[in-house]
């Protein structure tokens, strides 16, 4: 089954077996503004749920990406190290940050689906 | 992620009178120095700071502060707080100078102009409460300090700057760099200024506070003019290597370390007479312990302020000041000090981010080479 799931982070985690994609939400890639810089995690590490997994640099400042949940990096996407600009072109595609492979896809359950998420982007003001 | 909101307690923040124009244009704004201002609009820093490189950028600076000194003898009295000869200050000509502290600390930077009757000064917004008290405690009682807060500043920025603004005002384009002069930009009075902080050609126009709107939607519809929030400026300064009050510069630091000895002028160097005098011509002998110099990251990660600066060995010789992305470079640069010894151009060192290590080089200042009209 394939499930999308966001944080109050704002970060996305589409779910395919027992593996993850995660990203930032265009919300997020919006209120950073350009993307100038992406630093990710090596694979085989083995990243903490709500830990930093990633950083990720606007022309302005550093913020940490944290993982959605716990698991092992089992793929990064170099292309947004190479071309950081694809993070605010396609933040939830060709902008992905990483490939967890999940250590409890029960921790899923507690994040918000996407009107969940939209609706708390909305409360953001 | 931490995403920072926009603004926390906006009731509390002034405004310019810009304001609505930045809203209206879709502007995000941001808390700086008391001030509700506009950090990017829609199109975003990079191509914000990009468009103004390229064509001219328009930006409120109107949260700047501007004060008069009025009287016959202003130069006199006002060079016993900075060290710029303002005594062969021309009429019509401006000079960048420092507020100096009594032990030799920069208090502020700012810009000097000579006008009829006395002095034009444009300092800092987070320092100009603290500027005018300390002007008006220790100026000579025979000159009269008159803040004036309120005006509105505008500064037009970038190689078509001068083509744009003699549309509206024909002769500005003769103007050389640091100088000044009155004249009516779409019917209003203004005094306008040949200079900026980007690097850039450029003018700043002073402005009564209810013309500046109709001005600055004058300039913004010329084809050239893109408006340009504090993001874009703060990247065009830092290309252009210069000091930004509260971190390149501040009351720890003294004109010598800072690489604006030249702000000095001989006859000051000769006379002193300025506050910290003593020590600065002193410590100009023996050479300063620390300066400030550039740094070019060999990788991509940017270096933010505070960032420390080690020797290749991992000894700590100094901190970054000011570090980002340069979007006209294309990559991470940087300004801070470090030890004298370890100051010269082509230095390898390390910045620590997130404690890691990373190499970089000390490179001349500024990263891009600056555009200055000088006639």
């Amino acid at each position: 089954m394939s499930a999308l799931r966001f944080t109050k982070d704002h970060e996305w985690i589409r779910q395919d077996g027992d593996t993850a994609v995660i990203g930032i939400t265009d919300y997020a890639q919006s209120q950073l503004g350009d993307v100038v810089y992406v630093e990710l995690p090596e694979l085989g590490r083995r990243v903490e749920q709500g830990k930093e997994a990633a950083v990720v640099e606007s022309a302005k400042a550093a913020s940490e990406v944290y993982a959605p949940i716990s698991g092992e990096v089992i793929a990064v996407n170099g292309a947004i190290v190479d071309d950081p600009a694809k993070v605010n072109a396609d933040p939830m595609g060709e902008g992905w940050f990483l490939k967890l492979k999940l250590a409890d896809a029960r921790q899923l359950d507690a994040l918000m689906d996407e009107a969940a998420y939209l609706k708390f982007v909305a409360e953001q003001g | 992620m931490t995403l920072t909101s926009a603004i926390d307690d906006s009731a509390r923040l002034r405004r310019t009178p810009l304001h609505a124009l930045h809203v209206e244009r879709g502007a995000r704004m941001v808390g700086f120095a008391g001030y509700e201002m506009p950090v990017q609009y829609p199109s975003g820093i990079i191509a914000e700071h990009l468009h103004t490189r390229a064509q001219a950028g328009l930006f409120d600076v109107s949260h700047m502060g501007q004060v008069r000194i009025v009287g016959a003898a202003a130069d006199l009295a006002l060079e016993a707080l900075v060290p710029g000869d303002l005594r062969a200050l021309a009429p019509g000509r401006m000079r960048y100078t420092l507020l100096l502290g009594d032990s030799g600390g920069i208090l502020d930077d700012l810009m000097v102009t000579r006008v009829a009757g006395g002095l034009a000064l444009v300092v800092n917004a987070a320092r100009k409460d603290a500027d005018l008290a300390h002007l008006q405690q220790r100026l000579d009682r025979d000159v009269v300090v008159e803040p004036q807060f309120e005006r509105a500043l505008l500064a037009l920025q970038g190689p078509a700057a001068a083509a744009v603004l003699s549309r509206f005002a024909p002769g500005v384009e003769r103007m050389v760099f640091m100088s000044a002069a009155e004249t009516t930009l779409a019917g209003k009075p203004c005094f306008v200024t040949r200079s900026g902080y980007t690097g850039e050609d450029g003018f700043e126009m002073s402005l009564a506070p209810e013309d500046a709107v109709a001005v600055a939607e004058r300039l913004l519809a010329e084809p050239e003019v893109a408006p340009i929030g504090l993001g874009a400026r703060d990247t065009l300064r830092l290309e252009a290597g210069l000091c930004l009050y509260g971190h390149d510069i501040d009351e720890t630091t003294n004109p010598v370390e800072a690489g604006l000895f030249w702000t000095i002028g001989k006859r000051r160097r000769e006379e002193g007479g300025f506050p910290g005098a003593a020590t600065i011509l002193a410590g100009l002998a023996t050479g300063p312990n620390r300066r400030r110099v550039g740094i070019r990251p060999e990788g991509r990660a940017p270096a933010r302020e505070g960032t420390a600066i080690t020797d290749p060995a991992g000894s700590p010789i100094g901190r970054v000041t000011s570090g980002g992305f340069g979007p006209s470079v294309g990559g991470p640069i940087a300004m801070g000090y470090v030890g004298a010894a370890t100051a010269n151009e082509g230095t390898v060192l390390d910045l620590v981010v997130r404690d890691v290590p990373r190499p970089a080089r000390i490179v001349p200042l500024p990263f891009v080479a600056t555009r200055y009209y000088r006639g």
